[in-house]
């Protein structure tokens, strides 16, 4: 490890760690819209900056063949995610028929028990 | 959308009916309350033309207006004012709102009391999609659109909450009283917002799994419109909040 790649190393950490430092403050009084696009905009920009070679990195061409396509594939990922995770709580959702039950039973006490006391219905 | 609420002082409670609501189902509801909890209602009636203040009246006289209070409106006027108008004539520290429709049943009332105990909790909320929570006489497509609008709920806003349009709820009164203030929309959007607001001033919310037992008393239908108006709502919440 050269002393240019460790001082490289170290600028490139320095800067996620107050990126990082930054959008934590920052989430605490955005709103959800500026939330999303600042995280969509500090990824989109490491994401270019790797692409594009633009930090001066010398990434092996296997890493730079999964990144150039990492957005749609991740974004397809979060599509499958939704659909499984909704399909999934379509399929538990409890069906409550004991209370149905139970409460239609209680209505028609109700009903007799009001009539006694005098209600006109 | 008929609602009710109420408000609790130690061991005793305080309900509050908020109208439109077909008569019937308030007489109903009245009788279901009985578990063995000391209560008194207090009915909000904004001139509903299906013979409810007819009703109410009838109940007060049976039961006695220590347990029953009617305090109609001239009109029908917004949920939001209708909470203010039933908070001022309600003694208690905590209040209870739900729909009168019958989806909603008062057995659960001491759960959320327990649970708001249990955690000292400014909220409980009660919710459909935890627990052995759950609904009954909801069809496939329904059930695919609540589950898909919550899931889409739950990623945009993170509430910290899982059940943000349900209307089952407990607050403290202080707590009711500030989110009203701060609350603009209505309908669904308006019990999202609640949670939401909540959220933002760091209120403390607990969950109570309920049963939700829909079209007791005719459809309950959702329609386009409903949707088109809880998405704009939701994005509104989403780039506000």
């Amino acid at each position: 490890l050269s002393l240019g790649g460790l001082r490289l190393s170290l600028v490139r950490f320095s800067f996620l760690l107050l990126r990082g430092a930054l959008f934590s403050f920052l989430a605490v009084t955005m709103t959800k819209l500026a939330q999303w696009l600042w995280g969509l905009a500090i990824l989109g920009s490491t994401w270019a900056a790797l692409t594009t070679g633009a930090l001066g990195l010398e990434l092996p061409l296997s890493c730079q063949e999964v990144l150039w396509p990492l957005p749609a594939y991740l974004l397809v990922s979060a599509g499958c995610y939704a659909m499984a995770t909704v399909g999934y709580r379509v399929a538990t959702f409890h069906d409550c028929e004991d209370a149905a039950r139970e409460l239609q039973s209680q209505i028609q006490e109700a009903r007799a028990d009001l009539a006694r006391r005098g209600l006109r219905f | 959308m008929a609602t009710s609420s109420g408000s609790c002082r130690e061991r005793h409670f305080r309900f509050r009916l908020l109208f439109p609501s077909d008569w019937d189902k308030l007489k109903n509801f009245m009788e279901l309350g009985k578990s063995g909890i000391n209560y008194e209602i207090i009915i909000i009636d904004d001139g509903s033309p299906d013979g409810t203040r007819d009703v109410a009246e009838q109940l007060e006289k049976i039961y006695g207006s220590d347990r029953i209070l009617l305090k109609p409106r001239e009109k029908k006027l917004g949920l939001g004012t209708a909470y203010i108008h039933g908070m001022k004539h309600a003694t208690g520290n905590y209040i209870i709102i739900m729909d009168a429709d019958l989806s909603h049943h008062p057995k659960f009332i001491p759960e959320f009391i327990r649970k708001q105990k249990e955690g000292n909790f400014d909220i409980v909320s009660g919710t459909r999609y935890k627990g052995n929570g759950g609904v009954y006489g909801w069809d496939l497509k329904r059930k695919i659109i609540s589950r898909g609008a919550n899931f889409l709920t739950q990623i945009l806003l993170r509430p910290g909450a899982s059940d943000l349009t349900g209307s089952f709820r407990l607050y403290r009164k202080e707590v009711l009283e500030k989110l009203i203030e701060k609350c603009v929309s209505k309908g669904y959007v308006f019990q999202m917002e609640m949670i939401v607001r909540a959220r933002q001033l760091n209120y403390t919310i607990g969950e109570v799994p309920i049963s939700f037992v829909d079209r007791v008393y005719g459809e309950s239908k959702l329609g386009g419109n409903e949707i088109v108006s809880f998405l704009k709502g939701l994005l509104t919440l989403f780039a506000t909040t």
